[in-house]
């Protein structure tokens, strides 16, 4: 297999990207029959509301008892892993995570790292990290081992090939692997990649993985697929790397069993997934399979941004399982790749500001409704309107103003003229004696009403005001105001 | 290295400089604990709940007596076509289905490390035996703890994996499970639930078995005399 290079997209040119994706009816399409699938598996799971709203509590709970205990429950983490045997490692940036893993390889004298599915890794852009330095990573996902191989990102977090038909998976497979002929058959489709993967996983020197949660009191890492690739990468090689957000960790593996039962059902939709693969440490004596080298990376990459204030602390509970994705009308019409981050929709709004600063994302916060959907589906009830809201202040807000917690871009959409127009308007209207001489001023003058409105005019027809305000035609009648 | 550890933990600590009060994590366990009360189903509905999610799971699934299935298990592989088969023949149940196996089946214990005969294990290994340690009735789940004599790699890298569960070993839930094989008091290297075969639905929401573990996954359901 051929790996081209990945190319990179930047989120700041967000609106240009949603226009295409919404002036295309295909990817319109494989979105929509997406989402409805979802959308539909995830609500035949919870068919007891009360059930699921307790559960939901539950969930809530045990991830914001974490965060509250967060530096502890890392330490306890790292200490029951190192005494396990495994290398545990703390990145402040993607760039420290890719040294360190780059490091890992070359001590090895690693060229082939195989991958079980990683958000982080792809936070990171891990690949092309190490392929510029002669270390190739193969992802084994089906979903990224497509989306891989067509040199693009995921556009889901837990589908990353959502947007591709079996028609586009067949050509390109035909294309890139050797002797395989067309087919858009899906279970044929299935297998080829199986066959073409086999090889990878037994040549491979490292297994690289994501991690789903993290138990500190036993020290455990819990792994959440359906297709096996990641118990191959995690078993199969001589050397485990796991990478993981820092914000994973709870504090007892018991408290895990109700997340993964919401991670599951929320996703996808499933009461469980295959595998549940709970890893305590590399190869024990005695035993003959397992990694004999585990290492875990603690990535931060601006999570202790997010973690320092506590409104948007709620931000790191998220468990990854899509489900405001699968819900928003937005991600369901402009799809992943619009957003140009590495986690799209809801959660990619809320979480990407603190990965990558405000002026490249401030933009994101602002493709909502609000109309609350992927809230109300949160399994573990992160307020994500109310957290978009909190976004647009923090864009908006002068640069140049002390604020307890200051996020990295503050003010990245602030205008002097903008604030103006506000000021104006909140005077104008907490003042009748002003908003009287405004309203005869804008009824009287209509005619100078400029065609050109901003955004307004670009899909709608210009905004005028009336030729008499409604006070006038009730004075009229000899109606009191 | 221990400079980006400082500096994270000093950023978390400075933001959440005390901890939950003694007791939080004590009521956060009772209100999960209570979460999952309420009336167990008896050995019987265990065993119908088992079979049935994991049959709707792609999963083969039958029961039989502890004298019964190493004959029912060989006749099956023998109709298979399984040619070479990975079991643990110093384990009670390995040795009872490796004598009861056609002259056509080989037995294939796992005897060396993985990293001397990897090729040999992906390329000729048609099935892998294991026992599992329990089972979770409401998700249809084998709990399998991989060892010395039945690796990791049995019940995952050979297109066919066979499954032996004791009625008598199942419990209700997950939850049920964690708890009363005291999880909490320390795991194995690897634990690994398994819900059926390897599956995906990347390609278009559509679901394929044997994505990258097995096609195929056989239980038996072992009820009644044990040996």
């Amino acid at each position: 297999m051929t790996t081209q290079s990945m190319h990179f997209v930047a989120p700041d040119d967000f609106h240009q990207r949603a226009r295409t994706a919404l002036n295309d009816p295909k990817l319109r399409a494989s979105f929509r029959g997406a989402m409805d699938f979802l959308q539909t598996k995830r609500s035949s799971q919870f068919p007891d509301a009360s059930e699921l709203e307790h559960l939901r509590d539950l969930g809530e709970a045990i991830r914001q008892h974490a965060l509250a205990n967060l530096p502890q429950l890392l330490v306890q983490l790292e200490d029951k892993l190192t005494a396990a045997g495994v290398q545990v490692h703390w990145a402040e940036t993607g760039e420290e995570a890719n040294e360190i893993i780059l490091r890992i390889a070359q001590r090895r004298g690693a060229h082939k790292v195989i991958k079980g599915k990683s958000m982080a890794s792809e936070e990171i852009e891990l690949n092309h990290y190490l392929g510029e330095r002669g270390v190739e990573c193969i992802e084994s996902d089906m979903g990224e081992y497509i989306v891989q191989m067509a040199g693009e990102k995921p556009s889901h977090i837990v589908m990353p090939a959502i947007h591709k038909t079996r028609q586009d998976i067949g050509t390109l497979f035909e294309q890139h692997i050797p002797d395989t002929p067309y087919s858009d058959d899906v279970d044929t489709l299935i297998q080829t990649g199986r066959r073409a993967l086999r090889t990878a996983f037994a040549e491979a020197d490292i297994g690289l993985s994501g991690v789903n949660f993290a138990a500190a009191d036993t020290g455990t890492l819990w792994l959440v697929e359906n297709e096996g690739n990641g118990r191959l990468s995690t078993t199969v090689p001589d050397v485990h790397i796991a990478i993981m957000g820092m914000e994973k960790v709870v504090a007892k593996l018991e408290h895990i069993v109700p997340l993964a039962s919401l991670l599951t059902r929320s996703a996808t939709g499933q009461p469980i997934t295959t595998y549940f693969n709970l890893i305590s440490g590399p190869r024990r004596e005695g035993e003959l399979d397992g990694p004999r080298e585990m290492h875990l990376v603690l990535l931060d990459n601006g999570r202790t941004q997010a973690y320092a204030d506590e409104q948007l602390r709620t931000t790191l509970q998220c468990i990854r399982c899509g489900a405001c994705m699968n819900h928003c009308p937005v991600y369901g019409r402009i799809g992943g790749h619009a957003y140009g981050t590495t986690y799209p929709g809801p959660i990619g709004k809320i979480i990407s500001p603190h990965l990558l600063g405000l002026e490249a994302t401030a933009d994101l916060a602002t493709a909502s409704s609000l109309c609350g959907a992927c809230g109300e589906v949160c399994p573990v009830r992160i307020p994500i309107p109310a957290l978009l809201v909190r976004l647009r202040t923090e864009a908006n807000r002068n640069p140049q103003e002390q604020v307890a917690h200051p996020l990295k871009g503050q003010g990245a959409k602030f205008s002097r003229g903008d604030k103006l127009v506000w000021r104006f308007w909140s005077g104008a209207f907490s003042h009748p004696s002003v908003y009287k001489v405004f309203r005869w001023a804008a009824t009287r003058f209509r005619a100078l009403t400029p065609s050109e409105q901003l955004g307004w005019t670009r899909h709608r027809a210009p905004l005028k005001p009336a030729p008499r305000s409604l006070a006038d035609l009730m004075r009229e009648r000899d109606q009191p105001e | 290295m221990m400079k980006a550890r400082e500096r994270m933990l000093g950023r978390l600590r400075a933001a959440a400089p005390v901890s939950s009060p003694a007791g939080a994590i004590d009521t956060l366990d009772a209100r999960i604990a209570a979460h999952y009360d309420g009336i167990r189903p008896d050995a019987a509905a265990l065993v119908d709940s088992l079979e049935n999610a994991l049959s709707a799971s792609r999963a083969e699934v039958w029961r039989a007596t502890a004298r019964e299935w190493p004959a029912q298990v060989a006749a099956r592989l023998a109709r298979h076509g399984v040619k070479r088969l990975l079991l643990d023949p110093a384990r009670a149940e390995g040795a009872a289905l490796a004598g009861a196996l056609p002259a056509e089946v080989q037995v294939l214990p796992f005897s060396v490390p993985l990293e001397a005969w990897k090729s040999e294990l992906f390329d000729t290994v048609d099935a892998g035996f294991t026992v599992a340690r329990s089972g979770i009735a409401a998700t249809g789940t084998l709990i399998l703890a991989p060892d010395a004599g039945t690796p990791r790699t049995v019940s995952l890298v050979p297109p066919l994996h066979i499954a032996l569960v004791y009625a008598d070993s199942l419990h209700a839930t997950l939850h049920d499970a964690a708890r009363d094989e005291c999880w909490r008091d320390g795991m194995p290297a690897n634990l690994v639930l398994v819900s059926g075969p390897s599956k995906t639905s990347d390609i278009q929401q559509t679901l394929a078995f044997g994505a990258h573990g097995p096609r195929w996954m056989w239980v038996i359901i072992v009820t009644g005399d044990q040996p």
